[in-house]
């Protein structure tokens, strides 16, 4: 754990060694050991401030996905006598995408621990599962679409579907755009090596992939659990 | 292969747009044909629309928002004219284009003119004021600034190729889904606003993270200027609310394009979530733009009354709570909608506590000026325009938040003067009163006060003349949104506001002349000290304009006020402070990554509008790659040598000796 801790904090070190245009001078602008971002010590590192960007990032994503679950919510019963979710969610495919996204999750935090390592192979590999995974997920998921739009249930049928249809889909938006991102993270990682500001993309790829677990949990259990035995 | 898109889409039919759109056409040749002519084209590309500095892209969006502002004046124009004209009559304007101009007017003016105006101070003056090099992210500030003119670029398009929609500045559904408006101005609307949006959305996530973590070395939170702290209240708001306005217009989108059904009458769509979701955006929006100008105002009051401004810190509440109780109060825009009295009386209170805050920062101003020695210059005409008109302004807004008044009033004349009462004082003679005193800053030499001094009366009349009759109209029943008037009653009312917005026009007038005379006499109206106000925050310090890096060492703050301090320090012992060596200084590349990235969202804009799909697709592949070559480069950093940024800084603290001397003999 001390070990982990360690390499991370060599991360940020990294992160500022080379290119961080904002400290003040070079080398001793945190000479006085106050915290920095936070007034007394000056400018943060680069590292720190492009991970609290890509935060604050995030949180407007999920407020983005937030508009969206209350739309679903507003319109969960509005089947217009059409299909309903009980009728339509298939709780075993559901389980197998849950656990391909959350294990995807699990192998990218091991590509994090292996670039703390600074392991070419180890973190490229780890990289290639995490987006195998998301890749099998989100076939699953178009094969759900296609088979809801193959029985009359797609989303111009009902205002729930529409609701249904955009929740996931813009999730599973996200996980297609991640993917693209990490294929180019990777390709990048490999012709550049562990630069700072490879480590600093990996770290918000990172996040991001985290992320969309948490929001897909939010989807599991809103819509497809709670639609599943109401 | 052009999708919906052919000839029918130019209205050839109708003389007004296409004589428009083609002045505006011949202006930018002209503009164009000037620029190649005199050989700025280099220039132009690599000093400002490559730029990553966010003094070069705070004037940049200035001058957008500066064009839109007129573009959307004249829209305000046809309308008080086409009104006064049209009593018991046609008019000049057929229906379908006035509903036109309305919801331009709007969309314009709040996302074009006012967005950028504020957003284009907050870029120049925040990083200055905390004493930084440049915001958190320079490229993508860059990028910020040129998917909002991609957005005001598609707009101005809707006006020569197809239309604009004709559903109010927010597209209520389900008038604005394609059963009742087939067309394609409702696509222009969610396209340009969704592109521009997202431009937004990136310059809040910069700013905040600029000011939460890129702070000059001392200055704690408690000791960031006022603006500093409106500003991070007002980005904060852009973080949280327009997500909202992204998705919510993504949904329209999907029931346009793709025949879902969030807002259609069938299938269980629900139209009231469309405005509750609009406006769950819609009222944190007005805050947005009016917090940035609370902050400058604070600024101005205190520096012109030679005075620190008074309760920093409740403003510094007033200002948060403000922030938060936005989110409370959006169902009052639609107490109509029948939620119930409970629900109804809720939102009332919120909103009468809203006004609060305000209050407490009205006082505040008050009292920054009592006991003060006040200067009457331009900025200071606006402010005290505003803090008198504004609290009118507001006034009406309480009066509006009762209930069962708004049952009476909403959707009248009574409601557009409210909220033009608040938006032109608050917002519109902020980006006034923030552009004349922050100008020379930019610039290095003052603007003329004359001119600005006449500018100011002249606006502030017409304002009063164009409302006030707008307000008593409302009164008497008259909606808003009129294409023709058979009401004898209000026909005299209308004729003082057209009467109004002539002398509108004549204060506009004043404020080009403003621009043209102190261009023209920039020798005389120099600035060299870079204090021309004898201001008190950090920007003061520094060179007008500053040299690119901003400050040649980071500004070492103690208190609240550090300008002045050390500007007194310096006074009493006549010298300035010392300055150690220099250090070499890393500045970030110019890209033209935003650029480019502007060039293809274009595309896609305008392909999606027209449904020209392979275009879309072609734009999305170019933005991909824009932004894998941006990733891929090696070198985003180059080195100011330590003798170059001694020898600029050698040439500001030339300019205070000067000053110090000048000072020395006067006293």
């Amino acid at each position: 754990m001390s070990d982990a801790t360690g390499a991370f904090s060599s991360d940020i070190a990294a992160g500022s060694a080379t290119s961080d245009a904002y400290r003040p001078g070079h080398g001793h602008g945190n000479a006085h050991g106050w915290a920095t971002g936070h007034g007394q010590g000056g400018p943060a590192s680069k590292f720190v401030t492009v991970a609290y960007g890509f935060w604050i990032f995030l949180l407007s994503d999920i407020i983005m996905f937030s508009a969206f679950f209350a739309a679903y919510a507003v319109l969960a019963k509005a089947t217009a006598g059409g299909p309903t979710g009980k009728e339509l969610f298939d709780l075993t495919r559901v389980a197998v995408q849950t656990g391909l996204l959350l294990t995807s999750s699990f192998t990218g935090g091991l590509a994090t621990l292996a670039t703390q390592r600074r392991s070419m192979a180890a973190t490229q590999f780890w990289l290639l599962v995490t987006g195998l995974l998301g890749a099998a997920f989100l076939f699953l998921e178009v094969q759900e679409f296609a088979a809801m739009a193959a029985e009359q249930a797609g989303p111009s049928r009902s205002a729930f579907l529409s609701a249904f249809f955009a929740l996931v889909g813009c999730h599973g938006t996200h996980v297609g755009l991640g993917l693209l991102w990490l294929g180019t993270m990777m390709a990048q990682l490999w012709v550049k090596g562990f630069r700072p500001e490879i480590l600093r993309r990996l770290h918000c790829f990172g996040l991001f992939w985290h992320a969309l677990d948490i929001i897909w949990v939010a989807i599991f259990t809103l819509v497809y659990l709670l639609g599943a035995s109401s | 292969m052009l999708g919906k898109l052919d000839w029918s889409a130019i209205p050839f039919d109708q003389p007004i747009p296409l004589g428009a759109a083609l002045i505006v056409f011949l202006a930018a040749a002209a503009v164009l044909g000037w620029i190649s002519v005199k050989g700025y084209w280099p220039y132009l590309w690599s000093e400002w629309l490559t730029s990553v500095d966010h003094k070069r892209i705070g004037v940049m969006y200035i001058v957008l928002a500066m064009l839109m502002l007129l573009r959307g004046f004249v829209d305000a124009i046809m309308m008080r004219t086409q009104q006064v004209l049209a009593i018991h009559g046609p008019g000049y304007l057929p229906p379908e284009h006035y509903d036109q101009i309305f919801s331009a007017h709007g969309t314009i003016m709040i996302f074009f003119a006012a967005m950028p105006f504020m957003i284009g101070l907050m870029n120049f003056v925040v990083p200055l004021q905390l004493g930084i090099r440049d915001v958190a992210f320079p490229t993508l500030n860059s990028v910020s600034f040129w998917l909002t003119a991609t957005g005001a670029l598609l707009v101005n398009i809707s006006l020569v190729v197809g239309e604009f929609a004709r559903t109010g500045w927010l597209p209520y559904a389900p008038l604005s889904e394609t059963t009742y408006s087939p067309g394609v101005g409702v696509d222009y609307y969610l396209w340009s606003i969704q592109i521009s949006g997202v431009g937004t959305l990136l310059t809040g996530v910069n700013l905040v993270t600029t000011i939460l973590k890129m702070r000059a070395p001392g200055m704690g939170y408690l000791r960031m200027p006022m603006f500093c702290w409106t500003s991070l209240a007002s980005n904060l708001l852009i973080v949280a609310a327009f997500p909202i306005l992204t998705a919510t217009l993504a949904m329209l989108t999907l029931d346009r394009y793709l025949g879902f059904h969030f807002f259609t009458n069938e299938a269980g769509g629900n139209q009231m979530m469309f405005v509750n979701l609009i406006w769950a955006w819609g009222h944190p929006e007005v805050y947005i733009l009016v917090l940035p100008a609370f902050g400058l105002y604070s600024e101005i009051f205190s520096t012109f009354s030679s005075k620190p401004l008074f309760g920093y810190r409740s403003m510094v509440a007033a200002t948060l709570f403000i922030c938060i109780v936005s989110f409370m109060v959006w169902l009052h825009h639609f107490f109509t909608m029948g939620a119930g009295a409970d629900v109804n009386a809720a939102f009332g209170i919120a909103t009468s506590v809203i006004a609060v805050g305000t209050g407490v920062k009205v006082y505040n101003w008050l009292f920054t000026m009592y006991g003060g020695r006040v200067r009457f210059d331009t900025p200071m005409l606006w402010a005290l325009g505003f803090v008198t008109t504004f609290t009118i302004g507001g006034m009406t807004g309480v009066l509006l938040a009762v209930p069962p008044a708004d049952f009476m009033l909403h959707n009248s004349l009574f409601l557009v003067a409210h909220f033009h009462n608040v938006i032109i004082s608050g917002v519109l003679f902020g980006a006034f009163a923030g552009f004349t005193y922050w100008f020379p800053k930019a610039f290095g030499f003052r603007l003329h006060e004359g001119w600005g001094k006449a500018a100011f009366w002249v606006t502030l009349a017409g304002y009063i003349l164009v409302f006030a009759p707008l307000y008593a109209v409302g009164l008497l029943g008259m909606t808003r949104r009129l294409q023709h008037i058979d009401m004898d009653i209000w026909a005299p009312y209308l004729k003082v506001a057209a009467f109004g917005i002539l002398v509108m026009i004549a204060g506009a007038a004043c404020q080009i002349t403003q621009l043209v005379v102190s261009i023209r006499r920039r020798e005389e109206l120099r600035d060299d000290t870079g204090d021309p106000w004898d201001g008190r925050s950090l920007e003061w310090s520094t060179a007008s304009p500053p040299p690119v890096f901003n400050y040649a060492r980071l500004p070492q703050v103690e208190n609240e006020e550090p300008y002045w301090t050390v500007k007194q320090r310096a006074l009493e012992e006549q010298s300035p402070a010392d300055e150690e060596s220099y250090e070499p200084i890393e500045m970030p590349r110019n890209s033209p990554t935003g650029f480019i990235t502007a060039f293809f969202s274009t595309l896609i804009g305008f392909a999606l509008i027209w449904h020209i799909w392979w275009l879309a697709i072609v734009g999305f592949i170019g933005a991909y790659a824009t932004f894998v070559v941006f990733a891929w480069r090696d070198h985003g950093d180059y080195e100011i040598p330590a003798d170059e940024v001694a020898r600029i800084d050698g040439e500001r603290k030339a300019a205070e000796l000067a000053w110090l001397r000048r000072r020395e003999r006067v006293a």
